[in-house]
């Protein structure tokens, strides 16, 4: 039984660091190929507009999609 | 007991991993120096020694970049002759990039090619553009995320500021 949480121990371990290891930080320098337009999620930018107008009449929400404008967060 | 231990530090480090160890540069620390390919020259900072430099980081793709250029150029033209230097340090990968983005938004002021990327690890700017005032005295005055043409009389009054204190 011991061993048996032992063997568990050592995968959970191991799976949780390899998860990890596929984090990592986009630092603001390097966002040039997120800033391409073929990077954000819609197809439409005016069609995002105009949705993007309801979402913020209806739930006083809006951005947040895309790093559009290079994303400096100044915007 | 010694495995749970084990899974804590291991799940520890993982994250710190994770997190970007290197700090930035703040005000009132030493700017570092730096020597990059640029143009019309070379950009080395061991040559602007006991001037004022403003450092802007930037990258032909960040919309607000290419709105300050207008005014780093102004600033350029109008404080150059007391000491003042700008230095736009691009950060695009590509060379190119930046190439045609100054074909469109020309720069009268010195640029560095910052392709791999290793002043900006050093100065670890938190946005694109992000600005670094440094005295005379090689120190960090002031550093800005961001650009707005409503900003333009701040920066302006930061920079007379750093030019009268290196009379002094």
């Amino acid at each position: 039984m011991k061993r048996f949480a032992s063997a568990v121990t050592c995968a959970s371990v191991l799976a949780v660091s390899i998860g990890l290891m596929g984090c990592s930080t986009v630092q603001p320098w390097q966002k040039g190929n997120l800033a391409k337009p073929q990077m954000s999620f819609d197809s439409d930018p005016l069609q995002t507009r105009f949705e993007d107008h309801t979402y913020f009449s209806k739930e006083g929400a809006s951005g947040g999609y895309s790093v559009g404008g290079g994303g400096c967060g100044c915007n | 007991m010694v495995s749970r231990r084990l899974l804590i530090a291991v799940v520890i480090s993982a994250f710190a991993g994770t997190a970007g160890v290197a700090s930035a540069q703040e005000v009132g620390s030493r700017a570092p120096n730096f020597d990059l390919a640029g143009s019309p020259k070379p950009v080395r900072m061991a040559d602007l020694k006991g001037q004022v430099v403003y450092v802007d980081f930037w990258a032909s793709w960040c919309a607000p970049c290419k709105q300050s250029f207008p005014w780093m150029n102004e600033m350029q033209a109008k404080y150059g002759s007391r000491g003042f230097t700008v230095v736009g340090v691009n950060v695009d990968q590509k060379r190119e990039d930046a190439d045609k983005f100054l074909a469109s938004t020309p720069a009268k002021f010195t640029i560095g090619y910052d392709t791999t990327g290793k002043v900006a690890e050093v100065y670890q700017p938190k946005g694109m553009p992000t600005s670094y005032l440094i005295g005379a005295d090689g120190k960090v005055r002031a550093m800005h995320v961001g650009f707005k043409d409503s900003q333009r009389e701040e920066l302006e009054k930061e920079i007379q500021a750093a030019l009268t204190a290196a009379k002094k």
